[in-house]
């Protein structure tokens, strides 16, 4: 499998919106690769590009406003980025599938859940209107919809918000994708069904050996699944390891602060440190590391026992993504875009949290 | 779906009641001697009086004769006019003028509207688009009768293409000119509403999943951003038809038509008052039925309607 | 900046938005202001307004004939040095006449869409704050105004009022034909008002001033209404312009405005018969009745554009 070209590679992506003094950097320099039948995690703040990335891939996004300006996005090797637009939509729905936060708004409220499923099977793959809706009523049956037969010739506002988000995932796997980009999949759901869809997700994956890409920014429910996680912040990746790695011992700042800020059970403290500040404004990217704004540790001078670390390069000097030495990393590595990230990687996850 | 309509067909009754009480009382209810000028310089013949205030139960209190009359119309009973024509004759006469040069104006309207929407809405901002705003922004700043009266002047006197004067059984080539004239405004706000319309829906949700799934750009245009982007240019053709009915009667009389408008001011300038309210109450009938059809029209076309 | 606000939908933090405060409120106002000031379809819509209000309160400072003097010997002169826009079938000055006929064009415009927008605002405000009865009694009410078609009503309404023949004051013309607009016109007006207070009474804003005891008038007036404000003023401005136009309608039907008042409508209506003869008496009258209209249509749209955010 390593030989072979990775099921998706995404390399050093750029994306901008609008033009003159007001363009906005949303992506700048992304990279990940998803292997089939693995799930990456995308996490991070909103704005921070997770869903303009998956938008570049899919191709969907809306040009204008954005604008590619470089990078590239393979598929097995092929390049999609140069590719015709016919290849790109053949692609879509085949290929690589997605599902959207709000399913509500996503699905068309004109038409029946069951007539949207069957869309695909009528337009892309030639059935008959009537076996088109036999085969969505087996997909609605899959995503464990009961009642499939009736349900499919109702209308999305008929159905609650987790069998809307069901539907829509059987709208995604229609036509058996090989990549699944869920842009956050959960978030308008309540708890309880939050984790009913994410083992839903999770099973399917594992049923069609499918690679997934989990854009969130709720670490809770990528723990259970993701099997790496990427951590974004800016348009740039600012961490990427296995799961197990990354929530042992978090190699950058924004990933500790984002660890902080969600509630823990077993937590010994009580209380919760939420990240100071607001995200940056994409038209005007802080220089140096795009975080040090919001990191207790970029200023150290006084207060901290590591008085080696100065703030200075943090402000000056934009860190790159680079791979750790980290022992207990897994075979992929653990890469960390921060000057300071072999410090953090050493100490326990609370331990730096608090200088 | 069956509730649906019933309900909307209960609204109806009393709006009916309101709009055809409101039109009687003006019309009988504010003048204080019917037989006024009636029989030329004289007084009317008391025999005469007598009949015609026993026939349009004038010694009634206003409500009651609005009453009875509403009765009459139940029955199909116009009334009849003091010079003795039947005003349901006289309807019969006009109507299918009236609703021919409507068809005309709603068909413009449909096809010419939506085009220019569609064409203006899908290439999004350039020449044609700034065309199509510059030009529906004036005709709807043209009131139909200068339009009608430079047509007529331009097309008619000047060039000589058209009649200036419609004949008194006119097909419906013979009103394609006036039907124009009377859709023009409808159909400017018809191509602005669509490309608004379209243009809202082609940044919705649902239409970036129906691009997700692989379809094919005539199929998401055709059956995702149209279809839903046509909805509320449908309700508002429909509740465009009053404002289509009152334009008429100006254009009939710009053009010399012998239609509906035409009876109403014979109707007033001849103080005929059951012509008038009996042409007024169907002009209001046809209003009312055709707004429960687009009602019920976009309870089809957008199914989240029917349920709440 | 505003497209990545859209492509991401929560770029300046988690839950704002959804409430829109009457602090967000003025922003609104600010907002479309420093819009308007770029767009040339508000400064020339906004130019020409000016020259028309000016011209309808000063006519004296663009022509120094009287409109109403008549040189029959003159009668449909085409236009010359000494008539710049020719003379009607009465041998009036026709530019003259189309100055002086600004003022009671633009008071029938302006008074019957005041008078629409408030009446249509107090009711629909009062539908959105007190809804179930209040609010299905007065649509059906609205329904029946609405019911009626506009120019039959607008006949119907101003025939009954005079009697054929009979010579009313221009005041009291005016005010009719006003009224008779108005009254037609209102549940237009009104159902926009109650959309947005229904939306609004729903904000957490409203509720909240609900549950510190503030009074039905103080919550509709002081919450609720400067956030429905918007979408009316742009209706509004809109038909302010399409009253001028609909005025000038029923006076060319010849039961709006008449001479001696000088209107747009009232001079296409005199030279209806005689367009053949001279052209000029309605095409002058026309244009400045569709510049009029035109610069009114303008600006609604500009503020529309300016006023709501999912245009931008």
């Amino acid at each position: 499998m390593t030989d072979a070209a990775p099921l998706l590679e995404v390399e050093d992506l750029r994306v901008e919106f609008g033009k003159g003094a007001d363009t906005a950097s949303v992506l700048n320099g992304v990279s990940y690769r998803v292997e089939a039948g693995e799930t990456l995690a995308v996490l991070g703040e909103s704005g921070s590009g997770k869903s303009v990335t998956a938008q570049t891939i899919m191709g969907i996004l809306d040009t204008p406003p954005g604008r590619i300006t470089g990078g590239a996005v393979r598929f097995k090797g092929e390049e999609l980025l140069g590719a015709d637009r016919e290849r790109r939509r053949l692609l879509r729905g085949e290929s690589m599938a997605m599902i959207f936060q709000d399913a509500l708004s996503a699905l068309n409220p004109v038409y029946t859940v069951g007539a949207q499923i069957a869309e695909q099977f009528r337009f892309r793959r030639g059935m008959s209107k009537k076996d088109a809706m036999v085969r969505a009523a087996e997909l609605l049956d899959q995503v464990k919809i009961p009642n499939a037969k009736q349900r499919v010739k109702e209308y999305p506002h008929q159905f609650s918000g987790g069998m809307r988000q069901r539907a829509m995932i059987a709208m995604s796997l229609a036509l058996d994708p090989e990549l699944l980009i869920a842009d956050e999949p959960t978030t308008a759901l309540d708890v309880t069904v939050q984790a009913q869809i994410m083992e839903l997700l999770d099973e399917l994956r594992r049923e069609r050996d499918m690679g997934m890409i989990l854009i969130t920014h709720d670490l809770g429910v990528v723990a259970e699944v993701a099997d790496r996680i990427a951590v974004m912040y800016a348009g740039r990746i600012v961490e990427e390891a296995d799961a197990a790695t990354l929530y042992a011992h978090p190699a950058h700042p924004y990933t500790r602060g984002l660890m902080a800020s969600v509630p823990r059970l077993d937590s010994s403290r009580g209380q919760l440190d939420p990240i100071p500040g607001l995200p940056p404004s994409l038209t005007n990217i802080p220089p140096g590391c795009p975080f040090h704004p919001r990191c207790a540790h970029a200023d150290f001078r006084g207060r901290a026992p590591q008085s080696s670390v100065s703030g200075d390069r943090c402000r000056t000097e934009l860190p790159l993504l680079r791979v750790l030495e980290d022992p207990a990393a897994g075979p992929e590595g653990h890469r960390a875009a921060c000057h300071f990230a072999e410090q953090f990687v050493a100490a326990s996850p609370e331990e730096v949290l608090t200088p | 779906m069956g509730r649906y309509t019933l309900r909307r067909l209960l609204q109806l009754v009393p709006v009916f009641l309101g709009t055809t009480l409101i039109i009687y009382y003006l019309v009988w209810g504010l003048s204080d001697d019917p037989f006024a000028g009636k029989c030329g310089q004289r007084e009317c013949p008391a025999p005469y009086v007598a009949t015609m205030t026993a026939r349009l139960n004038l010694d009634d209190p206003v409500i009651v004769q609005w009453l009875k009359y509403l009765g009459g119309l139940l029955t199909g009973d116009f009334g009849r006019t003091f010079s003795g024509n039947e005003v349901s004759d006289l309807i019969a006469n006009a109507a299918p003028v009236s609703f021919r040069l409507a068809l005309v104006a709603v068909v413009v309207e449909i096809v010419i509207g939506i085009t220019a929407g569609l064409v203006s809405g899908l290439r999004g901002r350039g020449y044609v688009d700034s065309l199509i705003l510059v030009s529906t922004l004036f005709l709807i700043s043209l009131p139909v009768f200068v339009t009608g009266l430079v047509v007529k002047q331009v097309l008619g006197v000047e060039l000589g293409w058209i009649r200036t004067s419609v004949p008194p059984d006119p097909t419906i080539l013979d009103l394609f000119v006036p039907g124009l004239v009377l859709g023009s405004l409808s159909m400017a706000f018809v191509a602005r509403l669509t490309r608004t319309s379209l243009m809202e829906n082609s940044r919705a949700d649902f239409v970036r999943t129906a691009v997700a799934k692989g379809l094919s750009r005539r199929r998401v245009v055709l059956a995702h951003m149209l279809r839903t982007s046509l909805i509320p240019v449908v309700t508002f053709i429909g509740t465009d038809l009053g404002a289509l009915m009152g334009g008429a009667v100006v254009t009939e009389g710009v053009f010399n038509i012998r239609g509906l408008g035409g009876l109403v001011f014979t109707g007033i300038q001849r103080q005929e008052q059951t012509q008038v309210v009996g042409v007024v109450a169907l002009l209001v009938i046809i209003y009312l039925v055709v707004n429960l059809i687009v009602d019920l029209l976009y309870a089809v076309l957008d199914p989240r309607i029917r349920y709440d | 900046m505003t497209d990545t606000l859209r492509q991401e939908p929560s770029l300046a933090g988690h839950d704002e938005g959804a409430v829109v405060s009457p602090e967000a409120e003025s922003g609104l106002w600010s907002d479309a202001w420093k819009q308007l000031r770029r767009r040339p379809l508000f400064i020339i819509s906004g130019v020409v307004i000016i020259v028309l209000l000016v011209m309808a309160l000063f006519p004296s400072l663009f022509t120094s004939v009287d409109p109403t003097f008549q040189v029959l010997d003159r009668s449909g002169e085409a236009p010359n040095a000494s008539s710049w826009f020719g003379r009607d079938l009465f041998g009036r000055d026709v530019y003259a006449r189309a100055i002086y006929g600004a003022g009671p064009s633009l008071a029938v415009g302006l008074l019957a869409s005041l008078g629409t927008v408030v009446v249509g605002s107090l009711a629909g405000l009062t539908m959105g704050y007190f809804r179930g009865l209040t609010d299905s009694v007065l649509s059906r009410i609205g329904e029946i105004f609405a019911g009626i078609p506009f120019v039959l009503g607008g006949i119907v309404i101003l025939t009954s009022l005079n009697k054929p023949g009979e010579i009313v004051g221009s005041t009291r013309l005016i005010v009719q034909v006003v009224l008779t607009i108005v009254l037609l016109s209102w549940p237009l007006a009104m159902r926009i008002m109650r959309a947005a207070a229904l939306a609004s009474s729903q904000q957490d804003y409203v509720k909240a001033a609900r549950a510190l005891g503030a009074g039905p008038l103080r919550i509709m007036f002081r919450h609720m209404l400067p956030n429905c404000l918007a979408p009316v003023l742009v209706y509004g401005t809109i038909q302010l312009g399409v009253f001028i136009g609909a005025e000038a309608t029923l006076s060319y039907l010849g039961i709006g405005l008449k001479d001696p008042v000088v209107s747009w409508g009232v001079m296409i209506s005199e030279v209806q018969a005689r367009i053949i003869q001279m052209p000029h008496a309605l095409f002058f009258p026309a244009a400045f009745l569709v510049v009029t209209v035109l610069a009114f249509v303008m600006m609604g749209d500009a503020l529309r554009d300016a006023l709501d955010p999912r245009g931008r």
